[in-house]
């Protein structure tokens, strides 16, 4: 295209501006015809697009009345023992699980005095009780699951394994409030007061 | 002689308007960018009335509930999620149990109607994002909602332009932080020294090939 144009490829290129016009239309592609998480809907009842499970139905490979991982329990009674293998890395998840979860109510070290208690003014049992520290692990795993009387069910905001996790650090919490002399090395002894 | 057709000043007045007419449009583009970027267009620092007018200063500074409690998918999902109203009754079913601010949970609980939370950080329809990657990759909570724990009324604290996230995919050394310190607000990223930081990087194995800002990480 040579310089100074000619008349008439101004005149042919006239309606270029127009597409300037086009710039500012384009909020339908901010608002596509879809649900995004959490959006209200008006076509269901509850008013939500992201539809809640039918009560009973549970994810596949999440769920195992057989499994201990899973259930807590086996043949019907609490396990003992931690179906998995206890690491320091487990432990250490656990304590970022507990005092995310846990604490608010049941205080960082068990006592029963988090803010909840002391700032709210909620009765919360100690972890520290003679029934509770011979309790079986799977209790724990029991109560994270189901509650217990005015505890909340925390299943649907913990997966198993973190469940688990946090049962093994509430041990290491018990034991940290609550050891007997014999147990220590002769090493730690000497270090007591 | 036929009569002139244009008066004499013919020619300023054709100029000066020219003149008048560039700065107009100047003026006009001018005021749409100060418009688009100022905060009545962005909603920064706008708090927005909520249901109830729950407060992260109440339950995040002062009685510090980790942001886990009630965003709880925010390490495993793209979505950090509101929290239900189950959450907030594991506290309230036995605390300030009397509060007519938290008439609208006890309501929700009974029929079943969650909530309905005013959005304060919304990305358009045509943006892909993740919180897991970030949390995951050493990104803190406040990197991107900075001050979220000061404020009574949740407000933007940052506008999702499209220059701001590339800014950070391009030096993410300038905001990396160690994965333990994600949740803490108070935390700066810069008060490691570079070497550690881009330390970070590398053991986070954070992607310097240039695929962050790739247009498909984000429009896909
Ligand atoms: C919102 C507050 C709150 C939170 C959070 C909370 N609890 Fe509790 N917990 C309670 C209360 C209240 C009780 C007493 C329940 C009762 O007997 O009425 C209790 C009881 C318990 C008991 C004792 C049950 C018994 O047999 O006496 C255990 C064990 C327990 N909680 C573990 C946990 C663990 C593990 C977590 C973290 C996943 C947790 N709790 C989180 C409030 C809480
Ligand atoms: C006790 C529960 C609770 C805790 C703990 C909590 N939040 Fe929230 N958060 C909420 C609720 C409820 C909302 C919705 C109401 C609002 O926007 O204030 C929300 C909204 C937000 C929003 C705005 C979401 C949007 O786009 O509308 C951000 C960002 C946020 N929270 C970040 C955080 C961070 C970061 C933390 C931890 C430092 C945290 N929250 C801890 C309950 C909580
Ligand atoms: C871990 C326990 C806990 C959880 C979970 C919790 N809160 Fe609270 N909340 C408290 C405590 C404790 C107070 C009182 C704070 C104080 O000392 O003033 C409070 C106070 C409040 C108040 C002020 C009540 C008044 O009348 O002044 C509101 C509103 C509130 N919470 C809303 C919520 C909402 C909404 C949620 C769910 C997203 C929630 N809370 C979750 C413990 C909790
Ligand atoms: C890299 C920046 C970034 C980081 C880091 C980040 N967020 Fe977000 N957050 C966003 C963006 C962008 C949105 C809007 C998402 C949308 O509209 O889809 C958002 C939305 C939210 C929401 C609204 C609900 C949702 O999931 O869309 C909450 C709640 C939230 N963030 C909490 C958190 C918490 C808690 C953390 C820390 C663990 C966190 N965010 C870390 C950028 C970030
Ligand atoms: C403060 C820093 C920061 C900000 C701000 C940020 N990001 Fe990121 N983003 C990262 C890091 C770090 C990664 C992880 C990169 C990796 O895994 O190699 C990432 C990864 C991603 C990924 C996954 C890329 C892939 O394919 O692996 C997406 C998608 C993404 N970001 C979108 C966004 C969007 C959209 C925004 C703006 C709303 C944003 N990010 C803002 C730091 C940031
Ligand atoms: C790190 C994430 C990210 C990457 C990479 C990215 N974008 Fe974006 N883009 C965004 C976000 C976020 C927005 C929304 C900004 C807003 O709301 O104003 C956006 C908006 C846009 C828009 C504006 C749409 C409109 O109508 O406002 C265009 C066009 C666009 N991007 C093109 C590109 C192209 C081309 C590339 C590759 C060179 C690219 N983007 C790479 C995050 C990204």
């Amino acid at each position: 295209m040579s310089f100074p144009m000619s008349k008439s490829t101004i005149i042919r290129l006239a309606w270029l501006p127009l597409c300037l016009l086009l710039v500012a239309c384009h909020t339908d592609m901010y608002d596509q015809p879809r649900y995004s998480a959490n959006q209200p809907s008006d076509f269901f009842e509850d008013g939500r697009s992201m539809r809640p499970p039918p009560p009973n139905t549970v994810a596949m490979g999440t769920f195992d009345p057989n499994s201990a991982m899973f259930s807590g329990r086996l043949e019907g009674d609490l396990v003992a023992e931690l179906p998995m293998e206890l690491t320091a890395e487990l432990l250490a998840h656990g304590q970022t699980r507990y005092n995310a979860f846990c604490a608010p109510c049941h205080g960082l070290t068990g006592a029963g005095n988090g803010v909840a208690a002391y700032r709210g003014g909620m009765q919360v049992p100690t972890l520290h009780d003679e029934r509770l520290r011979t309790a079986p692990i799977g209790y724990y795993f029991d109560v994270i699951t189901n509650g217990v009387n005015r505890m909340y069910s925390y299943a649907h905001r913990i997966p198993p394994e973190d469940r688990w996790a946090i049962a093994a650090y509430t041990r290491a919490l018990q034991l940290s409030q609550y050891t007997v002399a014999e147990a220590l090395h002769a090493e730690e002894l000497a270090e007591l007061p | 002689m036929s009569a002139q057709i244009f008066p004499r000043n013919a020619n300023v007045i054709f100029m000066l308007s020219l003149i008048g007419l560039t700065l107009m449009s100047i003026g006009i583009i001018a005021a749409l960018i100060g418009i688009y970027l100022s905060p009545w267009y962005t909603e920064v620092g706008d708090a927005k009335a909520q249901p109830i007018p729950f407060s992260h200063k109440h339950h995040v500074d002062e009685l510090k509930i980790d942001c886990l409690y009630c965003h709880s998918t925010v390490e495993q999902a793209a979505h950090a999620g509101f929290p239900s109203t189950d959450t907030c009754m594991s506290c309230h079913s036995q605390i300030w149990t009397n509060s007519p601010l938290l008439e609208p949970a006890r309501v929700s609980l009974q029929t079943g109607e969650p909530i309905v939370w005013n959005r304060i950080y919304d990305l358009p329809d045509f943006v892909f994002f993740n919180h897991s990657i970030h949390v995951a990759k050493g990104i803190g909570c406040a990197s991107c909602h900075a001050g979220t724990d000061q404020q009574h009324l949740t407000a933007k604290a940052q506008a999702l332009w499209m220059g701001w996230c590339l800014g950070c995919h391009r030096n993410p050394e300038e905001h990396i932080r160690p994965r333990d310190e994600i949740f803490n607000m108070a935390y700066n990223p810069l008060s490691l020294p570079l070497s550690e930081r881009l330390a970070l990087v590398a053991e986070y194995q954070i992607a310097t090939d240039g695929r962050l800002t790739n247009c498909y990480a984000c429009h896909r």
